[in-house]
């Protein structure tokens, strides 16, 4: 009664709204918001000095450096290809297309641990790929960012898909009246109209590989300094029994990763405002 | 906005393209067929790469010493407890994300209320949590050094290292995928029926099961099935909180990791390939249910003509 007096916007005749919102924020707080505040509760057990200390020695520096580095350059790839893959998809017919388009989804329903196994079969150095190609990839950064980019591969593909599947032809078609070579057409009338979505992809798939763990730890080798991604490292403190020296690296993700969350908010704000100009 | 909201004119207006025919019209909206056939290949190339060779390499690898020892991997001990554990996991962790699922979707899409979006953000937090940190934050709670760490000691009581960690991790991890699915579905889908329902005297309860409840059965399916394949399949929030116990606290997946870190790579992928089997079954049912759903709307779309 007190939730649907004070929130509730207008009457509404449907009922449950009472028990459906204090359901949600019950088990909302007890699963996600109390244990998530705990993280941060845990980090005020240390001074500043200490918090700084705990984040910035030599090899947490190192392992954000490829944490980040890696997803990064993970999401990049994925944003190229994506691209073609979604445009290929939408736009053209060929052999088992249907097939493809359904594996797309694989990264998002195979377990990262069964991914980090199959990776690092395939491309060590006596593997499928690995016997073909002139340098290490597993046990070696490059390893981290193959199992990113194996993690992230859907999230571009399946946000470009709708966007590209509503693209008025129409547009094309008056580019085209216009003199506009296709590659024109493309690049000034499609892309920018993908843009947003592009974007949006590339941030989702970007987040989800900064946090990666299952996959990566399988294929990288795991050596302090040179391929130790930061979720690693919180574990190794926790073995350790460091538990506050784990929170306050945890707590560094976590403001990176909840800002990369408010860029996807406003980036999906953005697409939605284009979309619906067009 | 105004260069893309202009009414398109009649073709023939514009005098190049007035000689050319249909077939000159079709070329300048498609690319020439050597661009299909390059971004077909390298579409292809990068799928193969990263997807399919890997997808190929679990059942390969499973089966390369023989069904005996394929067999004798997944019917050890160790295995047999470990899926045991999953099934468990999973079983209680799904159901209680579809009841959050449900809950949350109806409070959002069929009211209107203050910080619903603020709501919708919070819901989707625990995608961009990293799974290791989620387990963290059980440690931090439940934990010999944590907030209740010691009155659960005092109390003969385990949830870390134990069942009941696995669980919550679990459940953390999958939290956002039911509501996920039915939110933007049942936005879609209005109140209006639902209204409808409500003015010829149905209560609450007959209104979810008679009136929603038949709208959502499709996404609800969907999202159950791919909730059930994340849980079965969450390595990095169950590592921090398993404690790695054979036999007691292995689920699948952090087995797979204990007996490849041993060498017995045969008995990693065989146990890999049912993980990866569930995988391939989610999305064939995900497949089946898009038909459907395509299916359901087209003659949605028929009936309203």
């Amino acid at each position: 009664m007190i939730l649907s007096r004070t929130l509730l916007k207008r009457h509404t005749v449907l009922p449950g709204f009472d028990l459906a919102l204090g359901f949600a924020l019950l088990y909302l707080s007890l699963i996600v918001l109390i244990p998530l505040s705990a993280a941060f509760l845990k980090t005020f057990t240390l001074s500043w000095g200490q918090f700084v200390d705990a984040t910035t020695t030599p090899r947490v520096l190192a392992s954000y450096r490829l944490t980040f580095g890696a997803s990064f350059l993970a999401a990049l790839l994925n944003a190229f290809f994506g691209l073609i893959v979604a445009w290929v998809l939408v736009r053209y017919s060929f052999p088992a297309k249907r097939l493809i388009d359904a594996l797309v989804d694989l990264p998002f329903a195979l377990p990262t641990a069964v991914a980090g196994i199959a990776l690092t079969a395939i491309y060590a150095q006596n593997g499928w790929i690995g016997q073909w190609l002139p340098f290490k990839v597993s046990f070696t950064p490059l390893g981290v960012w193959v199992a990113l980019v194996f993690i992230g591969l859907p999230f571009v593909v399946r946000t470009l898909q709708p966007v590209l599947e509503d693209v008025n032809r129409e547009l094309e078609e008056a580019a085209a009246t216009l003199g506009a070579s296709r590659w024109q057409t493309f690049s000034k009338v499609i892309f920018p109209i993908l843009m947003p979505a592009l974007l949006t992809g590339f941030a989702l798939a970007l987040a989800r590989a900064l946090g990666e763990y299952g996959s990566v730890i399988f294929i990288a080798g795991n050596m302090p300094m040179i391929s130790e991604i930061t979720p690693l490292l919180i574990i190794t403190k926790l073995e350790q029994y460091d538990y506050a020296g784990a929170t306050a690296i945890a707590v560094v993700m976590l403001v990176a990763s909840f800002a990369l969350l408010l860029v996807i908010n406003l980036l999906q704000a953005w697409a939605r405002k284009r979309q619906g100009g067009l | 906005m105004t260069a893309t909201s202009f009414a398109l004119p009649a073709p023939p207006a514009a005098p190049a393209a007035a000689g050319l025919g249909p077939r000159a019209l079709r070329n300048a909206t498609t690319e020439p067929p050597w661009v299909q056939r390059l971004l077909i290949g390298l579409a292809l190339v990068f799928m193969t790469l990263f997807l399919f060779v890997p997808l190929a390499t679990v059942f390969f690898e499973a089966f390369k010493k023989g069904v005996d020892v394929y067999l004798a991997a997944i019917t050890e001990a160790d295995a047999l407890s470990a899926i045991k554990l999953t099934l468990i996991a999973t079983g209680i962790s799904v159901p209680l994300n579809l009841a959050f699922g449900v809950a949350a979707a109806w409070a959002i899409t069929k009211f209107d209320f203050r910080g619903k979006s603020v709501l919708l953000t919070l819901i989707d937090l625990p995608f961009s949590v990293s799974p290791v940190i989620a387990g963290l934050i059980y440690v931090l709670i439940f934990g010999l050094q944590g907030w209740f760490g010691e009155w659960l000691r005092d109390h003969d009581l385990k949830i870390i290292f134990a069942v009941p960690g696995i669980v919550l991790a679990t459940v953390f991890v999958t939290f956002p995928f039911i509501a996920r699915e039915l939110i933007p579905l049942m936005q879609a889908q209005g109140i209006e029926q639902e209204e409808a329902a409500r003015v010829l005297g149905a209560g609450g309860w007959q209104i979810f099961w008679r009136v929603t409840l038949p709208n959502i059965k499709w996404a609800l399916l969907y999202g159950v099935i791919l909730c059930n394949a994340r849980a079965m399949g969450e390595f990095g929030a169950v590592s921090v909180v398993s404690g790695h116990i054979r036999g007691q606290t292995n689920t699948m997946p952090l087995h797979i990791e204990i007996v490849y870190n041993e060498y017995q790579f045969a008995a990693a992928f065989a146990v890999a390939s049912l993980l990866a089997a569930l995988a391939l079954v989610t999305l064939v049912l995900k497949y089946i249910i898009e038909q459907r759903v395509k299916h359901q709307n087209r003659s949605d779309g028929d009936r309203a003509e």
